[in-house]
């Protein structure tokens, strides 16, 4: 079965580049998203067994991880059926500076997109830390076409940039790997996640530190953490909504998986002051440097980029405090997977009927996409935390974890960049929502179309429920995740 | 007793390896050539030629080319030649070989500054930038040579050396100091690719400007230094690369001479196939000959 | 077979700093596949006494893939830029030679403290990668086209890849491959991309790619 959710993106994602005709590669796409989820939750009701020895396997971390995967791309595969039957094939102005440019070929896309899913599964189901390196450099090499769907040069810097910071973050994790192989060479431990938290004593804590600190840093840039996190604004950015949508909900996560794990690892042979402090100071400077970069943030893409750097920070900073706050800090990572992929697609809405980016001139989205507007609302309030949506429930358990640690100093800093970010994200919204739009913009002859509205919609519903009572699957499988990392 | 001998054959020979060279690169470029032993002609010219001086120079000027030729016959005292010890020796006689060819160089510089000549100026300065980027490479190399062989006087790091240390034990350490050797040799010396000897530009000459207002026995004292000067330096890398110690002194002297002429005869084919760099790369080959050398000492550091 | 072994890593060192003193692309491209290449060879000559086919595969892959493709991929993709040379590099070559001194000083500094658990075979190796890895960063952030910076990642992949080779027997051939394809497919779109970029900017230096910040 794990096999399975591996090969079937990945066979149909290849077979999408050399068979052509746009409608087959969209049904292909929205085919495939729907039997990854099947079987998704087909391992959620029976936990398929492990393979190649232990190497792959599904538990109650692996299959949160891979559901909210999953779930992120069937809903971007549907709507990317609606957003590449708008896409024109041919030339066509660029939002920001005029010049004309086309988009990559639909097989690149599709492909791409496929193998993109394929390889964040093998993340999600990798216990042996050489194997989910390779999977994480993966995601970055099936991900970066995506980011230059658009073909010009604002993309291609995204790209590019994307690239190279990423791909140089993750050698270095690499390195970090090759340390954690030293440190366990006096014991005969095998590299499986499993198998390095049994035996986590006998790792020698010298090594054990420095592949901490190596992998924290190359995972870290993958995951977007502060000052690491220069490549995420701009490909969030340059990239087709949708892409954004699965870059910040789903790819953001597999990185913060992989920290997770060996953040266990070092927790377990009883470095967690070290592992832990280290945690707290990237969290928080992430949150620090998302929020003097939403203050004033002109672009409303990049606002919800830097908001994905912050909430990483938060993420981090969770693990970091431990305690309530690790439970807190897992049902944050579903909250804002679920949170931002909405927003992004609400952005593309606004974007596709806008034909800008910049929040100055747009005004009135509740007037001109009246579901959408909701959407973009609701979304702001669940995006900084606010009653009655997931991220106040996770971010409340957070701060709960620090004050029952007595770590009162980073609650008040925790509380206070909130509270900035909060401030600073309101006006923009605010604004964007109300108001008369622009008299330049035409009022489209129809509705919203319901590819365009009822992915975003779907998710809108799943943080209202989240927040108004977390599902009991779901506080087993973080109850049950936390127990498998010892993290308690 | 052999080590004087080694001393007679340097200041007898120097100028025949210069010859070497000339004939090397006359064959390259399909001439006949001036003859092997035009220097020593030369050098009997000149030295029967009176030396006219300037009204601007001092006595700096004529006390140059006299204490450059002290300077390296007196090196010529520490350098060991073909495994045979050299006439003296004790610990830290390289930096009284390093501090010798540097006074030799400190007095052709001030003596070519006397003249208040602007081109002599400019060859001195290019001359003092290049030897003192050539300077490590030559320093570190020695420093390698002698943490290798626990020793530092310059005869006992060069007397226990076999032939077949360099594809041993340590190999890569003599093959980098003697690829750092060779460029300190060229750059020294001011061969090609560093400084072309035949130039006709004073703009692009380094070290021949220097010369350009000396004649006479003066003259003479320069050309002959230059040759001791390539011998020195020559004896130092073929100590490495033709290290015979078989036991008979005179055996071990003739190897090193063939050695000292395969050398002029490399030099001569370096010469005719490359092409001089351009001023501004010259440093960066410098820096790389003591790049070359601190890794050699880096390695036998361990 | 020590002496070879500390031989193949002496020429590694030299062809790092080469690649510091090298303006020509070509040339660079050519240091790097050499270096590949003698690290393709380095695991035959560690386990000269116990051959098996498993090294024997895994030599050949990464010398094929670092020695032949990776150069005839980024020859090309010099040949479609037509460009020669990095002629302002943000740091000059001499004193990116310099500099390389101070990294080397570094690498042997830092590798000689550190307490490897395992018996390196020659007490260079460890030294050897990681100035090999800072090199790659070097290179990465001093040359401005995209072609030096992928030929600085590449390098700074063969330096972990060194620090690897010392404790080769633990890493399972599956990873092995896996991070030999990703580093494939990194350079393959890392191509693509540097095709792109060349096509709309007119050239591939990296420092005009700088539209996007805040």
């Amino acid at each position: 079965m794990i096999t399975a959710l591996v090969l079937i993106p990945m066979l149909s994602g290849i077979a999408a580049f050399f068979i052509g005709g746009n409608g087959f590669r969209r049904g292909l796409l929205l085919a495939c998203a729907i039997i990854h989820s099947g079987l998704t939750v087909a391992a959620w009701a029976v936990r398929p067994v492990s393979q190649l020895g232990g190497w792959l396997c599904l538990d109650s971390l692996e299959l949160l991880f891979l559901g909210i995967t999953s779930l992120l791309f069937l809903v971007a595969a549907v709507y990317a059926v609606g957003y590449l039957s708008r896409e024109t094939p041919d030339q066509r102005p660029d939002v920001e500076e005029g010049f004309l440019f086309s988009n990559a070929p639909e097989a690149t896309f599709t492909g791409c997109l496929l193998l993109f899913l394929s390889t964040m599964t093998l993340v999600a189901a990798a216990q042996h830390f050489g194997l989910m390196w390779v999977a994480v450099e993966a995601t970055t090499l099936a991900s970066a076409p995506l980011i230059y769907f658009h073909r010009h040069h604002r993309s291609l810097e995204a790209a590019w940039k994307y690239l190279l910071i990423c791909s140089v973050g993750i050698a270095i994790a690499l390195l970090g790997n090759f340390f954690l192989v030293v440190s366990a060479t006096m014991t005969r431990v095998s590299m499986t996640v499993p198998d390095m938290i049994r035996n986590a004593a006998s790792l020698d804590p010298a090594w054990l530190k420095a592949a901490f600190l190596l992998l924290l840093v190359g995972y870290g840039t993958k995951m977007g953490l502060a000052p690491l996190h220069t490549w995420l604004p701009d490909a969030h950015s340059e990239a087709p909504s949708v892409i954004s949508a699965l870059l910040s909900g789903a790819l953001l996560n597999c990185a913060f998986l992989a920290v997770l794990r060996i953040q266990a690892v070092c927790v377990a042979a009883g470095l967690a002051d070290f592992s832990r402090s280290l945690l707290i100071l990237f969290g928080l400077l992430s949150m620090g440097f998302a929020a003097v970069f939403i203050i004033g943030q002109m672009d409303y893409k990049r606002m919800l980029a830097y908001s994905s750097v912050e909430h990483m920070g938060i993420q981090a900073l969770g693990v970091g405090i431990g305690g309530a706050a690790s439970f807190g800090a897992i049902l944050h990572a579903v909250n804002h997977s679920l949170t931002k992929a909405m927003l992004f697609l609400a952005a593309g809405n606004i974007l596709a009927a806008y034909r800008t980016k910049s929040t100055a001139q747009v005004s009135g989205v509740m007037r001109l996409l009246p579901v959408t507007g909701v959407l973009w609302i609701a979304g702001f309030f669940a995006i900084t935390g606010s009653p009655p949506f997931g991220i106040f429930i996770s971010e409340l358990t957070i701060l709960k974890g620090m004050l029952d640690g007595h770590h009162v100093f980073i609650a008040i800093l925790y509380l206070a960049l909130l509270v900035a970010i909060f401030v600073g994200m309101t006006g923009v919204f605010l604004k964007m929502a109300h108001g008369l739009p622009n008299e330049s913009i035409r009022r489209p002859e129809k509705r919203e179309s319901y590819l365009a509205v009822i992915p975003p919609l779907v998710l809108g519903i799943a943080i209202l429920i989240l927040g108004v009572s977390i599902p009991r699957f779901l506080k087993d499988a973080i109850d049950l995740s936390i127990q498998a990392l010892r993290m308690n | 007793m052999i080590s004087i001998i080694h001393i007679l054959f340097a200041v007898l020979l120097a100028p025949l390896a210069l010859g070497v060279i000339n004939r090397t690169k006359a064959i390259f470029a399909g001439r006949r050539g001036q003859p092997l032993l035009q220097l020593y002609w030369d050098l009997f010219k000149l030295l029967r030629k009176g030396a006219v001086y300037s009204r601007t120079t001092t006595w700096v000027f004529s006390a140059g080319p006299l204490v450059s030729l002290a300077a390296v016959l007196t090196s010529l005292l520490v350098v060991p030649f073909g495994g045979v010890r050299a006439l003296l020796a004790f610990p830290g006689d390289l930096l009284l070989l390093a501090y010798l060819l540097g006074l030799m160089r400190f007095f052709t510089v001030i003596a070519a500054l006397d003249t208040g000549s602007s081109f002599e100026g400019m060859g001195a300065s290019r001359e003092v930038t290049f030897s003192a980027l050539a300077e490590p490479a030559l320093l570190l190399g020695l420093a390698a040579m002698g943490r290798r062989a626990g020793s530092l006087s310059l005869s006992g790091m060069y007397s226990g050396m076999m032939p077949s240390d360099l594809v041993h034990h340590g190999g890569p350490v003599l093959i980098l100091v003697a690829a750092a050797f060779l460029v300190v040799f060229l750059a020294e010396n001011a061969r090609i690719p560093i400084d072309d000897p035949d130039t006709h530009l004073e703009l692009t000459m380094i070290h021949e400007v220097m010369a350009l207002d000396h004649g006479g026995p003066d003259f003479a004292f320069i050309q002959y230094a230059a040759a001791l000067k390539m011998w020195v330096l020559g004896a130092l890398l073929i100590g490495i690369l033709v290290p015979m110690h078989t036991g008979l002194p005179p055996l071990d002297v003739v190897a090193a001479l063939i050695g000292m002429f395969l050398l002029a005869a490399a030099t001569g084919v370096i010469e005719s196939t490359m092409a001089r760099l351009r001023i501004l790369r010259v440093p960066q080959l410098l820096v790389a000959a003591s790049v070359l050398s601190m890794l050699a000492l880096v390695l036998v550091l361990d | 077979m020590n002496n070879w072994i500390e031989a193949l890593i002496v020429l590694v060192v030299l062809t790092n700093l080469r690649l510091l003193g090298t303006s020509r692309l070509i040339a660079c491209i050519r240091i790097v596949a050499f270096q590949g290449i003698l690290l393709g060879v380095l695991p035959l000559l560690f386990h000269a006494n116990d051959l098996t086919l498993r090294v024997m595969l895994q030599a050949a892959a990464s010398t094929f893939t670092k020695g032949v493709v990776f150069p005839w991929l980024l020859s090309r993709a010099v040949r479609e830029a037509d460009v020669r040379r990095e002629l302002e590099p943000i740091i000059g070559y001499t004193s990116s030679l310099l500099i390389g001194c101070v990294l080397l000083g570094t690498a042997l500094y830092v590798g000689w403290r550190l307490p490897l658990p395992g018996t390196a075979s020659t007490p260079f190796m460890v030294p050897a990668a990681l100035f090999t890895m800072m090199v790659g960063l070097f290179t990465i952030v001093a040359r401005r086209k995209a072609l030096t910076q992928v030929l600085g990642y590449l390098a700074m992949e063969n330096g972990i890849y060194t620090f690897g080779l010392a404790f080769a027997e633990k890493e399972p051939l599956l990873v092995e491959m896996g991070i030999l394809l990703d580093v494939f497919v990194a350079v393959f779109v890392m191509g693509i991309t540097i095709y792109h970029i060349n096509r709309e900017f007119d050239h591939i230096d990296t420092d005009q790619l700088s539209s996007l910040k805040d």
